[in-house]
């Protein structure tokens, strides 16, 4: 009847189940359909775009962990997240080498300098984007077409850019969206955005299988619905109100939901647990921070798109969310600061 | 003058069976209930519907004199002396302190020190019951509900031995005690039960009606509240509906069926789910006016006091995947936890054992312990059915114990300030010490932090603390 030994724990004795790692593979899988139809849209170069991004990632943070003599933390999947993503956020052209030094520079100083998963203080992936987007303005801003009839066929020029060298881009490149309406005013369909027959980063074209991805995690209880919420309905309200002060001058709201990086940004990267508040209340602000944010760069910023850096703010405030926000405490009759 | 056991309920049960009220408006179904909590798998289908069992005789009952919080009881037999069914066996030492009595007619074998839960050696008795006797048992003087003020009924709590039978095992005379200035509003029955696997308080619901009714006539006369409330969680509707039939005329009792949710058995939560307010930070149930007492105990004092009898024995669940004749037991208190265990028998070899339920009871270390008044019920699990020591990754700030704590704590900041062995910032800004250590926040961690866990640790190093202090 008795064992060899009687395993001694204090309580609880049960756990629910549900591990950091499951976490970290469902948004793998739910990010699996976005790199699809990337890839779908935009051919080989969007593959070479995410399998070297993916692989600088997971490589670079095997490195650093034996560099450092700790025990190898790709196993849990967050590199790949961060692989994933970081590519997604990159034209389909962009030069390969500059994939791998962003990707090495997403790891690097935007997780492990930190410590780590869990101790990163933006989200990794944009502090890769942010850099190639300091370091490489003219690449990172050169678009392809969508659906061209070569692409699965042919790789793009650009792609083999030796490093250092001036990367040579093909002619069918287009303006996204964004930029067109910003320096042009031109506006596109909703239809065309929301199906991703634009141009634009290899992830930000689709914002129907970005929300569908987005539907499986929150279904799964794996992503805090508030903040892609809280973001979208912000950027709504925002458009709606200037859109119907000055329709000349200002874009639809539905225009601005679904062009660019926004579903993305607000679907996958707002909602990184680790650089986003705790608490429910904190995240209805960071997010409606975020939306603000977002509308105020894209409308007044010299920027065609804004999603990245005002994700990177609300990372950044998110602590002092943190800090002033706190549950009433059961019994107590004031909030405790 | 003796009487056998079971008379007593018959006879109890013939009071209250001819003033029966009709159970329309005594039982409400409420949709109303504390905020956060957990949902663990309650796992009482093994046991729910099987009726209490008695159990045999242990060849030698260990009785430790540690079976309650407070001061040890002292012993008042020899060894070699021959006692009675019901017989002192050691009185009370103080005013938090209760005495125990013989659970068996027998012969004192042993005095010397015996292990219990916590792995402490703790001075005990160890008695060899007579083995043909009837086991008839003594009593002492008899209580009766009508003529006894209120200090005579917690007296006879007190003589009784009875100690809260959800687990904690506190004294009930002293939770009993409404503190001068204080009033006692509501008395609140708790039989929410809300630990996976355990059905002690279900099946006592569901068989001893009577007991409880005359019981909370008693427990409303020592606290003077004018009404009381029998709370009671949705996977127990039947017990519900049973106890609503048997609620006497002229007997304020209603029953409130909340929903079910970990961890609604704690007072705060308890009282919170029925009456829709919040016990004070650091206060207790009383300032808010009510009293809470579990349901099983309070059958325990409608059984025991009308005749001056002490607690002999308590309903255990015994369950768990590693048991192969689960059900629920009246087991004679001492009963020793192998001799429990060897009799429903164990499929494969023991690897986890626990005392209480899995989200708040404690591992057994040595099956050589006994069961004691505050064992509600054993959770046993095989080699198969425990997971190796799963990995402890950092936090990632998924918030899902700040969403899981039933105070409201943030659980996620108070891991990482225990880690830092930040203290007292731990309890002067974050509310260390309104934890009362539920489990809900461990329960949930995807990252496998064992942050209950920690803040008992702290809590126990705040305390010394403090007490240092004080001296100093």
């Amino acid at each position: 009847m008795e064992g060899k030994v009687l395993h001694i724990s204090t309580s609880p004795h049960l756990v629910k189940g549900t591990s950091t790692v499951d976490i970290m593979r469902n948004v793998v899988y739910a990010l699996l359909p976005v790199a699809a139809y990337a890839i779908f849209a935009f051919g080989i170069n969007a593959l070479l775009v995410l399998t070297a991004a993916v692989a600088s990632c997971v490589i670079t943070e095997h490195v650093l962990c034996k560099w450092s003599g700790k025990e190898t933390t790709i196993s849990d999947w967050s590199a790949v997240i961060t692989g994933l993503l970081f590519g997604l956020t990159l034209p389909p052209s962009f030069p390969l080498w500059m994939v791998v030094l962003g990707g090495m520079v997403s790891i690097a100083l935007g997780k492990f300098v930190f410590g780590g998963l869990g101790y990163n203080v933006f989200n990794p992936a944009l502090v890769g984007r942010a850099f190639l987007q300091a370091a490489f303005p003219v690449a990172i801003t050169t678009w392809t077409e969508p659906f061209a009839i070569s692409r699965f066929s042919t790789v793009g020029s650009s792609l083999m850019a030796l490093p250092f060298m001036e990367p040579v881009f093909d002619a069918m490149s287009g303006a996204t969206p964004l930029s067109a309406w910003k320096f042009d005013k031109v506006a596109v369909e909703t239809q065309d955005l929301a199906l991703g027959l634009v141009s634009g980063s290899t992830g930000e074209t689709s914002a129907i299988v970005i929300l569908l991805a987005g539907l499986y995690l929150i279904g799964r209880k794996m992503m805090n619905w508030r903040i892609p919420v809280a973001i979208l309905a912000t950027v709504f309200t925002l458009s709606f109100v200037l859109n119907f002060l000055n329709p000349e001058s200002y874009p639809t709201p539905l225009f601005m939901l679904f062009s660019g990086g926004l579903m993305l940004g607000a679907v996958f990267m707002a909602t990184d647990m680790v650089g986003s508040p705790i608490t429910s209340l904190g995240v209805v602000i960071y997010g409606t921070v975020i939306g603000l944010l977002v509308v105020v760069i894209r409308i007044w910023g010299g920027l065609p798109e804004g999603v990245m850096y005002a994700i990177l703010i609300g990372n950044a405030i998110a602590p002092q969310i943190d800090r002033v926000i706190q549950h009433r405490v059961y019994g107590t009759k004031k909030i405790a600061s | 003058m003796k009487r056998t056991w079971k008379n007593g309920s018959q006879e109890a049960r013939s009071l209250t069976e001819s003033n029966l009220r009709r159970p329309m408006g005594l039982i409400s179904f409420s949709k109303r209930t504390f905020k956060h909590g957990v949902h663990p798998p309650e796992n009482k289908q093994g046991t729910a519907g099987s009726a209490i069992r008695q159990f045999a005789f242990a060849p030698e009952i260990i009785l430790p004199v540690v079976q309650h919080l407070g001061a040890p009881s002292e012993i008042v037999v020899r060894e070699k002396q021959e006692v009675v069914r019901g017989q002192l066996l050691a009185k009370a030492s103080g005013y938090v302190s209760v005495p125990l009595h013989s659970p068996v007619s027998g012969v004192v074998h042993k005095i010397g020190n015996v292990p219990i839960l916590s792995g402490k050696m703790v001075p005990g008795l160890h008695i060899r019951p007579f083995p043909a006797s009837g086991q008839e048992a003594i009593e002492g003087e008899p209580i009766d509900v009508e003529s006894a003020t209120a200090e005579e009924i917690l007296q006879g709590i007190q003589d009784a031995g009875i100690v809260g039978l959800g687990g904690a095992a506190f004294p009930t005379h002293v939770k009993l005690k409404v503190p001068d200035g204080k009033e006692c509003k509501t008395l609140m029955l708790n039989g929410i039960e809300c630990e996976p696997f355990l059905t002690t308080d279900h099946r006592v619901m569901l068989e001893q009606e009577s007991d409880i009714m005359l019981g909370i006539r008693y427990l409303m006369k020592a606290t003077g509240a004018p009404k009381a409330i029998i709370g009671i969680e949705a996977n127990k509707k039947d017990a519900a509906i049973h106890l609503s039939k048997h609620i006497p005329k002229d007997l304020p009792v209603t029953i409130q069926v909340v929903p079910v949710k970990y961890p609604q058995g704690s007072e705060k939560m308890l009282i919170t789910s029925v009456l829709g307010i919040e016990v004070p930070s650091g206060g207790l149930p009383i300032d808010v006016g009510v009293v809470v007492i579990n349901i099983a105990t309070a059958a325990e004092i409608g059984r025991l006091l009308p005749y001056g009898r002490g607690i002999q024995e308590r309903v255990i669940t015994i369950t768990g995947p590693g048991v192969i004749d689960k059900g629920n037991y009246l087991m004679p208190v001492g009963t020793p936890l192998r001799f429990a265990l060897e009799k429903v028998g164990i499929k494969g070899s023991i690897r986890e054992v626990y005392m209480g339920g899995p989200m708040m009871g404690m591992a057994v270390s040595n099956l050589d312990i006994s069961i004691t008044k505050g064992t509600s019920g054993v959770v046993v699990f095989t080699e198969k059915d425990v997971k190796q020591n799963q990995k402890i990754f950092p936090c990632i700030n998924c918030g899902a114990c700040v969403d899981a704590c039933p105070i409201f704590l943030n659980p996620s900041k108070l891991g990482i300030l225990a880690k830092a062995e930040a203290y007292d910032e731990m309890e002067a800004q974050h509310h260390l010490m309104d934890c009362f250590e539920c489990g809900s926040c461990s329960y949930v961690c995807p990252s496998n932090i064992p942050l209950v866990q920690q803040f008992r640790l702290s809590k126990g190093i705040v305390r010394k603390r403090k007490a240092s202090q004080k001296v100093a």
